[in-house]
Parts: C-alpha cells; structure tokens; sequence
C-alpha cells in the first residue's frame, strides 16, 4: 500500500518540479506571497498622506498616488496580504466542504445522494453575487465575513466535481474488496479513496482559491468589504470613488487590477501542471509526441486531448 | 414524447424547489444574522427615514409580533402575489416597479453578450480543434486564458479608460444619449447600441475564452471517435463533418454548461454595468448596496435568482431538441 502511494506521489512530485507551466505558476505566486509578507515593511506608509493627490508616478512614488494622497505601490503591496489570505483560506474551506460533502453524496448514493445532490445543484444554480452582497451587507465588515459568504456561494462546484469522481472510485474493485474485507466507510473513504483523488482535491483548491480572489475583490468593489483595510478589492473600490477614470488616472487601478490577473493567470497554470503531470490521459499523449513525429500524427493516432505550447 | 414530458416537468420541478430555497434563504438570512433585524435596520435609518417608511418596512420584512412560522408564511403569500415591498432608497416606490424598469436592460446587455460569447466561443473553439497543433490553436487559447483572468469589472474600468475617456470612440456611460426619445425610432436604437457596444465587448472577451476552451476540448475527444473516422472514410467534406456530426455532439455539454454558467456570467455583468452607469439590474444592486436598502437587495435576489432559473429552463427545452437520447 504504501509502496504504491510513494511512488505515485514521488513521480507527481518529480514532475510537477519538471513541468514548466507548474514551476513559472509556483514561482509567481511564491513571489508575490514573500512579498506580501515582507514587503510592507521595505515600502512606504501606505496609509499615510504622502504626497498631493492623484499625482502620476514619479521617483518618488514609482507608481503615482491615489486620490487620498497614498503611495499606490506600497498600498498594491500591502493589499496583498489580506486577498491572498482569504482567497487561500476560502481555497481550502471550499474543498474540504466540497469533499464532505460531494465523497458522502458519491460514496453512499442512494437516497443520501438524491437529497445532497439535491442540495448542490440547488446552489449550483443561485446567481452568487446577489446572494454574496445580502450575506455580506447584513454581517458586519471584514475578511471573516468575506470568507463565509465566499465559501457559502462557492463551495458546491467542488461537491459536485468531487461527487461524481467519487462515484467511479466507488465502484473499483480495490472498494469493493476494502468493504468486503470489513473496514470501516470513513476509513475507505478517508484512507483508502481520498489520497488517489489528490490531484483533483489539488486543482480543486487552486480553482477555488481562483474564483475566492475574483469574487472577494467584486464585493469588495462594491463597498462590501472593511474599506477602510487594504486590499487589492477597496484599493479598487477607492480608485473608482475617487473618480480615477474620469481624471484620468490609470496609476489607481492598473496595478493592483495586473496583480489580480498575474495571481489568478499562475494559479491557473499551476493548475495545467497538475493535469499535465497526473492526468492519464495527457500522460499517454506526452508518450504519444515524444515517439511519433507531428506530421505523422493525423487523425485517429492524434491523442485525444492535446495541450497548448 | 412522454418522456420529454416527463424529462420537462422533473427539470421544472427541481426549479421550483430551486425558487423555493431561494426565497426561503432570503426570508431567514436577516433573521439569522446576530442580533435583531428590525433593530438593526432602524438604528442604521434613524433619523432618516420618516415613521411611515419605517411601518413599510417593517411590513415588508413581517417584522411583526407574529411567531416565525406565521411571518414566513405571510412573506411567502406576498413574495407569490409579485410584492417585494418598497425600497428605502427610492421610498415610496415599490421595489417591483424599480426592477422591472431596469431589468430589460440588463436582458438586453447580458443576453446579447452571452448569446454572441457562447455561440463565437463555441465556433472558435470547434474550429481550432479540428485545426489542433494550427497557429490558432497556439494563439488563442493561452492569450484568452489570459485576459479571462482578470476581473471582468476590472477590465471594463481599462476598456472604458481607453476607448471612452482617452479616444472617446465611445461614450462614458448611460444607455442611451440625452438627446434621443426612448421609443422605437432609428436614433433612439442607434444610440442605445452605441452605448451598449463597449460593456458588451469587455464581458464577450472575458467570457469568450471559457467557451472557446471547454468545447475544444469536448471537440476533441467527439473527433477521436469511429462515427467520425467513419464519416471521413465515406468520403464526406470536412466541413460537414466538423460542424454536422463533430460539433453537433459536441455542443451537448457545454449547453448544460451554459445553464450552470448563467449565474457566475451574470454576476460579473452586474459589475461591468456599474463600471459603465449602466442603469440595469447591476447599477440598482450598487444603489441598493450604497443606501443599505435591503428590500431592493432582497427583491434583486430574488429576481435574478427567478431569470436565471427561467433560462435554465429553456436550456433544458433547447437541449430537447438537439439530443435525441433525452427523448428516448
């Protein structure tokens, strides 16, 4: 047993080092969490008045200051902290509700599975931002609040993507012979089943921890977060109340708006690594490329799923 | 037949149970959150809002002295009767007559760009895969993976700055011109498309490559399968494989896709309208947001939850009629 776990973790771990979408993803996000964390004491104040508003970047503000006089790359900097941090803590919430509640649906099927099934499409199917900003107006302000609401709206896609992964692992045999043999359901499930769902539980995260960042930065856009911490959403939400487009000011919102992006566009290649790296079929193919020459590959021995290079 | 009957009236009925978890979410929300709703509204609004605005209120939430169960089913008569009580940021207007004005326009902004993303995002995505390993296929997806990373709102704020503000091609905001009469005459249309022209670019673009991805990939694996090697063996023109046998399968999921994607899509084009003062549903829940108006957030919920569920709707009649074994 544990023989077949190290090995497959070793060449998961050994490719994932070799993957080049995986280590630039992973680089990026280490960059921008070292930052975070140490950054804010090499910058600027950034709650402090520094200088008149509005003024586009110079020497000493390398990018300009925000409508309440602020060094805009110190509060870019600074911002990070919280985001990553309740996007990364609504990442793992997601998945561990996800897998609770998507392996118990798929796991015992029947009746169990109709009702939390039930349940999953239901939220599957709510437009969230609505739900998001009732939830949040009514709880008072902050990350806490932002991490409930998030992981309220967010957590049934996951379900569902674990749900039915779990369904086909149910009925393998290597199941069948843990339940014949007398071991316990949790222990199958937790034991026996969840270490081989690794990658997707992995790519789950990273998915969540995705759409935690985009969702938490709209509310708080929307003035639904603390607006007077910082963070990459009420950087934006001051830039847009201070009236940056309309003088002109692209300083305010480009660069929190790029580290967004560059976060969200890292997570998402580490996520093409991990399917790279632990999905059959993409492994098949890589074998398939490495021994015919492309143009002899044409259709029906072309792989089924090629990737983008 | 009867199936698709069958097949139509489970879909509705998981709607409604749907609808009703939705209403029943928005009637305990307030009062599971700490402390006293009503308390909590009225100490925000104290000094604000007139005695009747508060007995309106008051009814609105049946914040009455009934018990729980009496108030749930009394919201619950008058949720049914079309009645979301009268909105504090526009008081006295009913919450229903504000949205209802608003709401076209966000069926006319969201609608078209969904509709034009899904269908370009499907045609592109079936094209680079039958043209797999092409110059397209190595261009788009990565670049539109990109830009979908953004913040959707984000990039309307970029979009507007530069072609509003810095080039002018487009104007800044609103849905139509203030010299034009909203009717039906040729300046009126001309002018609301002008307006609607930019909001909708920037949602199709970033909505564009999620499409484009999952029915390549979908495409993919329809084009490895032996109907297709069939179809080539038989001599058929590639372009009648691609788009009437590979594509017509392949489109099955993301159609269900399409239903499930509905909300999130939504969701982002509620923020790009307030990011272009658009005066659509998004714009009232910025309103509603920045007055802590709860019954116009509340009926915004509620509306949009219903439109949502009602397109959900008609996905599962339109995939009636393009997958055969749904009729079987």
């Amino acid at each position: 047993m544990d023989y077949i776990h190290n090995s497959i973790f070793t060449r998961w771990i050994t490719g994932i080092i070799q993957n080049r979408k995986a280590v630039t993803g992973v680089g990026i996000i280490f960059l921008f969490i070292v930052l975070a964390i140490f950054g804010p004491f090499i910058t600027q104040d950034p709650t402090a008045f520094l200088s008149t508003p509005l003024s586009p970047p110079s020497w000493e503000h390398w990018l300009g200051t925000n409508g309440q006089g602020q060094d805009v790359l110190a509060q870019t900097i600074s911002g990070a902290r919280q985001t990553l941090m309740v996007g990364f803590t609504t990442g793992i919430m997601v998945v561990l509700i996800g897998a609770l509640i998507g392996g118990i649906s798929g796991y015992y099927g029947g009746r169990i599975d109709n009702l939390l099934s039930l349940l999953i499409n239901v939220f599957l199917v709510m437009p969230g931002l609505p739900l998001m900003v009732i939830l949040a107006s009514w709880l008072p302000p902050g990350p806490g609040t932002l991490t409930g609401v998030l992981v309220l709206t967010g957590w049934a896609w996951n379900a569902r993507v674990i749900r039915s992964q779990m369904m086909t692992f149910r009925s393998r045999d290597f199941v069948s012979a843990a339940i014949v043999s007398g071991e316990r359901n949790i222990r199958i499930i937790v034991i026996e089943i969840m270490p081989r769902m690794l990658s997707l539980l992995a790519s789950s995260f990273i998915g969540a921890s995705i759409y935690a960042i985009g969702a938490q930065v709209g509310l708080e856009f929307l003035g639904l977060g603390d607006v007077s911490t910082i963070t990459w959403g009420t950087n934006l939400y001051w830039a847009s109340n201070d009236m940056a487009l309309l003088t002109g000011s692209w300083w305010t919102f480009v660069p929190t708006g790029l580290s967004i992006a560059i976060v969200s566009f890292a997570l998402t290649l580490i996520n093409f690594g991990i399917d790279e790296v632990t999905n059959p079929r993409l492994i098949s193919e890589r074998v398939w490329r490495e021994n015919i020459p492309r143009d002899k590959a044409v259709n029906g021995i072309t792989p089924v799923v090629k990737d983008h290079e | 037949m009867n199936n698709s009957v069958n097949y139509l009236l489970r879909r509705l009925g998981f709607y409604f149970v749907a609808a009703w978890a939705a209403l029943t979410l928005n009637f305990f929300i307030p009062r599971l959150m700490p402390g006293d709703p009503a308390a909590i509204i009225f100490a925000r609004f104290r000094g604000k809002l007139k005695p009747e605005a508060m007995n309106a209120l008051r009814e609105t939430f049946g914040l009455t002295d009934e018990p729980l169960l009496g108030q749930y089913w009394s919201y619950l008569k008058s949720m049914l009767q079309g009645d979301l009580g009268i909105s504090i940021a526009y008081f006295p207007e009913p919450v229903t007559s504000i949205i209802s004005s608003a709401f076209l326009w966000t069926i006319f902004l969201a609608g078209f760009s969904l509709i034009i993303s899904f269908s370009l995002g499907t045609l592109l995505g079936s094209i680079i895969a039958w043209n797999r390993g092409g110059k397209l296929d190595s261009i788009l997806p990565p670049s539109l993976a990109f830009i979908g990373a953004f913040p959707y709102f984000w990039l309307a704020m970029v979009a507007l700055y530069i072609f509003g503000f810095e080039l002018s091609w487009f104007p800044l905001g609103h849905a139509y011109g203030s010299d034009v009469t909203p009717g039906f005459n040729i300046p009126f249309i001309l002018s609301a498309l002008h307006h609607a022209a930019l909001p909708a670019l920037t949602m199709i673009i970033v909505s564009l490559g999620g499409w484009m991805l999952s029915m390549r990939n979908i495409m993919i694996t329809t084009l490895g399968t032996d109907y297709i090697s069939f179809a080539h063996a038989k001599g058929l023109s590639s372009r009648l494989i691609m788009l009437r046998y590979a594509a017509r399968n392949a489109i099955l999921p993301n159609f269900t896709g399409f239903g499930m994607a509905l909300g999130f899509v939504l969701s982002g084009a509620l923020l790009t309208e307030i990011i272009f003062s658009y005066p659509g549903q998004g714009y009232l829940l910025l309103q509603a947001v920045r007055a802590q108006d709860f019954p116009l957030m509340q009926g915004l919920f509620m509306t949009i939850t219903f439109a949502v569920l009602a397109a959900n709707w008609i996905v599962d009649i339109l995939i009636l009629f393009f997958d055969p074994r749904t009729r079987t």
